[in-house]
């Protein structure tokens, strides 16, 4: 009991931290990333001994982004304007930031571990009912934003607050009715069984992924949840040339910070939730309990303690990969105007959504089973 | 559920219901609304009843006090500047309250405000057991409740529409006289 109750905390703590250090990466690949895509040079100027420049070797970027910027923003000053609400302009970052860092825990990132004796879950939170748990805590992700636009005690503010309001309960709606037609496939709620659910392949070679079941869902999930982390090209709660900086104009230093962080977790999160779904979580291709099984009948026996860390090492990847991905996407395509976001929402996405379901139904009845 | 997480989580429930009614500012008094609701799920979970608790979540904190933020702002509601009026209605309303806490104290005293702690059958409160319930012993209730809050949804849209506007009609109509 203490130790499954330690474990459960050093597994909680190590997803947070997880979450914070993927958001750190995207930070990385928001100013150096883009600078790549748009063949500029991007952050260079911030080295600690200037020792590589000196060698000849190009500065990437990383001091800069990593450590000054977080330092920059941390020191600079707090500013309250005047006739805001201060406790709730205080509180609404954090507001924003909690429900998506308390969301990582149900994240499984790995197969069940043996460590001398004690079968550990790789999962902070093995809760049976871990989808609710998901969108219950999603849904709480509003009122940070909103309570900052309106804290703040200024029309930019409130206008982009509102905005973003409307916009996240609108696609909270189409990110619930994908991830209820992956319930209705697996037949569970627990993620880990979901995860599980996605092993073994069909016709021999192809996984038996999320995505290949219910590809439409994937794609819902995708545009939904890129519109819950406000991103381009659905960022119109910050959209520049309209609301300055949108529910966090008014903001700056650590609290802008945690904003941004907030995004940048998001961002993370989302790509968890798409691996765990439909990228199979930390299922290898092909690898079983005992080894690899490759199409053709070859069969390769690995080692069940690198089997586990396979499984991590895949989930980390897909989850990396799905980040780049999401930022790829953030820098190719230009922003949407409201109305084509509302209708895109509630005239494409729910509908879709709604028809997904019902063809899920339709097909777990038919065949009698789930999967 | 221990008894300490009981009255932790009680405590809070009845302290944030207290912030709702004590604080000027609607949207404070909201947030302390959003608090009581997400403490009552909390009782909900401690109390094995998983899936309620969480859909209390979901809907009430996470979608239904948003409507009411909403509200909030479109009726530009401002934060109220205390009660006035006559002293003598002061005294009444106090009187009032205390009564009313009274005859609550006697409704729900001993013996039924003593807590009981029972232990709940394995996969009791689970989605399973909801969905079982829901989809057999209260079918027609469920399935009459979901048309009737649809009924509800389509009239407010109907309310909510704009009316044609005069010139609207005129351009319909006009046609049809010069085809005459």
């Amino acid at each position: 009991m203490t130790i499954e109750l330690i474990a459960g905390a050093i597994k909680a703590i190590l997803m947070i931290v997880l979450g914070l250090n993927l958001s750190l990466f995207l930070l990385y690949f928001e100013r150096k990333g883009s600078a790549l895509i748009q063949d500029r040079i991007g952050s260079n100027r911030v080295t600690i001994t200037g020792l590589g420049k000196r060698m000849g070797m190009p500065n990437l970027g990383i001091i800069n982004t990593t450590i000054a910027d977080p330092v920059k923003m941390f020191t600079k000053e707090d500013f309250i304007p005047d006739g805001a609400d201060k406790f709730l302009h205080t509180l609404a970052p954090f507001l924003a930031l909690f429900p998506v860092l308390i969301t990582f825990v149900v994240i499984p990132f790995g197969d069940t571990i043996s460590i001398a004796g004690h079968h550990i879950g790789l999962e902070a939170a093995n809760l049976n009912a871990g989808a609710l748990y998901l969108l219950a805590t999603l849904g709480l992700g509003v009122y940070g934003v909103a309570l900052a636009g309106w804290a703040s005690n200024s029309r930019w503010s409130l206008l982009g607050g509102i905005r973003a309001t409307a916009q996240m309960i609108s696609y909270e709606l189409a990110m619930g009715l994908a991830i209820v037609s992956v319930i209705m496939t697996f037949g569970t709620l627990n993620l880990q069984e979901i995860v599980r659910g996605q092993s073994g392949v069909w016709f021999g070679f192809l996984p038996r992924w999320g995505i290949f079941v219910q590809p439409l869902a994937f794609i819902l999930l995708l545009v939904a949840g890129a519109a819950e982390s406000k991103r381009i090209p659905f960022d119109l709660p910050e959209g520049e040339s309209e609301l300055i900086q949108g529910y966090f104009t008014e903001y700056s230093g650590g609290k802008q910070a945690v904003f941004m962080l907030t995004d940048f977790a998001e961002q993370a999160l989302l790509a968890m939730l798409i691996t765990t779904f439909f990228l199979g979580g930390w299922q290898v291709p092909w690898l079983m309990r005992d080894g690899f099984h490759l199409p053709g009948g070859a069969f390769l026996a690995v080692p069940a303690l690198v089997v586990s860390l396979l499984g991590i090492v895949a989930f980390l990847v897909k989850v990396v990969a799905l980040c780049i991905f999401l930022g790829l996407v953030r820098w190719t395509l230009p922003r949407f105007r409201y109305d084509q976001l509302m209708r895109l929402g509630w005239k494409g996405l729910v509908p879709l959504g709604l028809f997904n379901v019902l063809l899920t139904a339709f097909v777990v009845v038919a065949t009698g089973s789930v999967h | 559920m221990p008894p300490f997480v009981y009255i932790f989580l009680g405590a809070l429930a009845i302290v944030s219901a207290l912030g709702v009614v004590v604080q000027r500012n609607p949207i404070h008094s909201l947030l302390s609304l959003i608090g009581t609701l997400l403490t009552v799920a909390l009782l909900f979970i401690a109390e094995d009843a998983v899936v309620v608790g969480f859909l209390q979540i979901i809907v009430y904190a996470g979608a239904i006090m948003v409507l009411f933020l909403f509200v909030i702002w479109l009726l530009n509601l401002q934060v109220e500047t205390g009660p006035t009026g006559h002293l003598a209605l002061k005294i009444f309303g106090w009187l009032g309250a205390a009564l009313l806490v009274t005859e609550l104290f006697f409704i729900l005293a001993p013996p039924h405000l003593q807590v009981k702690f029972t232990h709940e059958p394995a996969g009791y409160g689970s989605l399973a057991s909801l969905a079982g319930k829901l989809f057999t012993d209260y079918l027609v209730a469920f399935e009459v409740t979901s048309v009737l809050l649809l009924a509800a949804v389509v009239g407010a849209v109907a309310l909510a529409r704009r009316i044609p506007a005069a010139e609207e009609f005129r351009d319909v109509k006009e046609p049809e006289k010069i085809a005459s």
